[in-house]
């Protein structure tokens, strides 16, 4: 295996609303991230692109994207209809091919464009569940109350996962929603779809993330500590809700597993739980303990931009080696209704 | 995976008009599985796959999660269950098959081994709890889709209703 390595990240400040267009979007953040890895465009050898047309409501709206990445003299290209870190997740394979030493990875989504706890119904099974219009928050509210009922998670473990992420966003200059709350105050708010209250859900947003990977001495010569992927996996989960585990995951397990995220000491973990119960699902799920500091962005919770929240936390997770206050993190991205699709990305510096 | 039904006029001078509808107006195929399934909804008939553990699943699974083979067993399945987890919805969304507040559920029905999830015709949340009994609502025009169950009730509330 070739090692690979982040070596730099840009992210758009989230946003409620836009009025900016997808290109418009990601030129400042692919520009960005160029600058911050000082690298050429010309030397970048793959692009790979996570992006959803039910976001936009047309079909292969991620064409336009390559606008702002300037396709002449032509570049080598690709698409997921995905969050921006199982781009990454392609780009690393292509790296792992020999073709390509570098790859500019970006992921991005106007949630604002629509309803979008209606757009997100349209991933449900589309036979005997879709036709129903379940919308987000009423399916990640049956989990929550399962979790509840059966003691793995308590009402105010959720507040203390809702209490601590907006608290870790008020220094996350992307975050779309902080501040400081107290147990109490949380615990009182009204359910917005029992039993799950309004911060115990995602801040849906308008975002973009990028980010660049490079292959053994090209990662060195770029970046002073480049973040090193030790361990990358993807499990996914049956679709259907109706014969899944409510109070575990083990696609997670799995995935954590694979990666070899227990086989040494996690100093930070970014992960893409959109749901206070589903934190500490996630949590429980990777064997994470007391010395790992979760989601010091604020998490999805504060931030959920749709396509790329998942390529933020990787871009996070990676920032904390590179400033050198961390030696091995944890990325993780998630996709699908009660993260039916786990992504997990273990990085070390050197 | 078929085309929307768009309707098209010709007018005057020989060109096709046809109205834009800004959405996916996807109409979907179901298989020999689903098609029996849903079939038996029009006919007020709930039934399921038995998978090779012996297990019944409703909706019925096409392919055995175990094993990955076709599953081709059937077995039927009451219109009645138990509340397994539920949530509530204060305001109803367009394509909800109730237009008043209302609780979604995942709902073991007697005799299936894995769980449904549908609307539930409660009134108010206060009178909820997982573990209550439910009977299915069937709707008044059958469609031949899961709509067909309007909806779910609780039982004791459902007893010398018209259902």
């Amino acid at each position: 295996m070739r090692d690979v390595a982040i070596i730099a990240s840009a992210q758009a400040i989230n946003a409620a609303t836009t009025t900016a267009t997808p290109v418009e979007m990601l030129i400042p953040v692919v520009n960005q991230v160029l600058e911050n890895a000082g690298i050429a465009r010309a030397d970048i050898g793959f692009w790979c692109h996570g992006s959803c047309d039910y976001m936009t409501g047309q079909p292969f709206s991620f064409v336009s994207a390559v606008d702002a990445l300037g396709a002449w003299p032509p570049i080598i290209e690709s698409h997921v209809e995905a969050d921006g870190a199982f781009a990454l997740y392609e780009a690393w394979i292509k790296i792992q091919t020999g073709e390509v030493d570098t790859a500019l990875v970006f992921g991005n989504g106007r949630s604002s464009s629509g309803d979008i706890n209606r757009i997100l119904t349209l991933q449900l099974d589309p036979y005997v569940v879709g036709p129903l219009w379940p919308d987000d928050r009423s399916i990640a509210a049956l989990q929550a109350r399962a979790c509840l009922e059966s003691g793995v998670v308590t009402e105010r473990a959720m507040a203390e996962v809702a209490m601590r992420n907006h608290h870790n966003a008020i220094s996350n200059p992307y975050a779309l929603r902080r501040g400081d709350h107290t147990i109490d105050e949380l615990m009182a708010a009204a359910r917005v779809a029992d039993p799950l209250r309004e911060l115990d859900c995602p801040a849906h947003a308008d975002g973009v993330t990028a980010v660049i990977i490079a292959a053994g001495d090209r990662a060195r010569s770029l970046a002073k500590r480049p973040a090193w992927i030790r361990g990358i996996d993807h499990r996914i989960e049956s679709q259907n809700l109706g014969n899944r585990s409510m109070t575990t995951l083990p696609s997670a397990a799995a995935a954590a597993h694979k990666a070899g995220v227990g086989s040494d000491k996690i100093d930070v973990a970014e992960l893409h739980a959109p749901y206070t119960h589903q934190e500490l699902l996630l949590t429980s799920a990777l064997g994470l303990g007391e010395s790992t500091s979760i989601n010091p962005s604020g998490g999805a919770l504060c931030a959920n931009p749709m396509m790329s929240a998942g390529l933020a936390r990787f871009a996070e997770a990676a920032a904390r080696i590179m400033n050198g206050s961390a030696d091995r993190t944890l990325g993780h991205a998630s996709s699908g209704p009660w993260m039916q699709q786990n992504l997990v990305c273990v990085l070390e510096g050197e | 995976m078929s085309g929307g039904t768009t309707e098209y006029t010709i007018v005057e001078d020989g060109s096709f008009t046809a109205p834009l509808e800004l959405s996916y107006p996807y109409k979907r195929t179901v298989g020999p599985v689903l098609s029996r399934f849903l079939t038996g909804l029009r006919d007020h008939r709930i039934e399921g796959t038995v998978g090779s553990d012996g297990r019944v699943h409703v909706p019925p699974a096409e392919f055995d999660p175990v094993t990955g083979a076709a599953l081709t067993e059937w077995a039927p399945v009451a219109s009645t269950g138990t509340i397994v987890t539920w949530s509530w919805q204060p305001s109803p969304v367009e394509g909800n098959t109730l237009q008043h507040p209302f609780a979604w559920a995942l709902i073991a029905l007697d005799g299936a081994d894995t769980n449904l999830l549908h609307a539930i015709d409660a009134g108010s949340p206060e009178v909820l709890s997982t573990g209550m009994r439910v009977q299915a609502r069937w709707a008044a025009e059958p469609s031949g889709s899961i709509s067909d169950i309007e909806c779910f009730e609780l039982a004791e509330r459902a007893t010398g209703a018209a259902s």
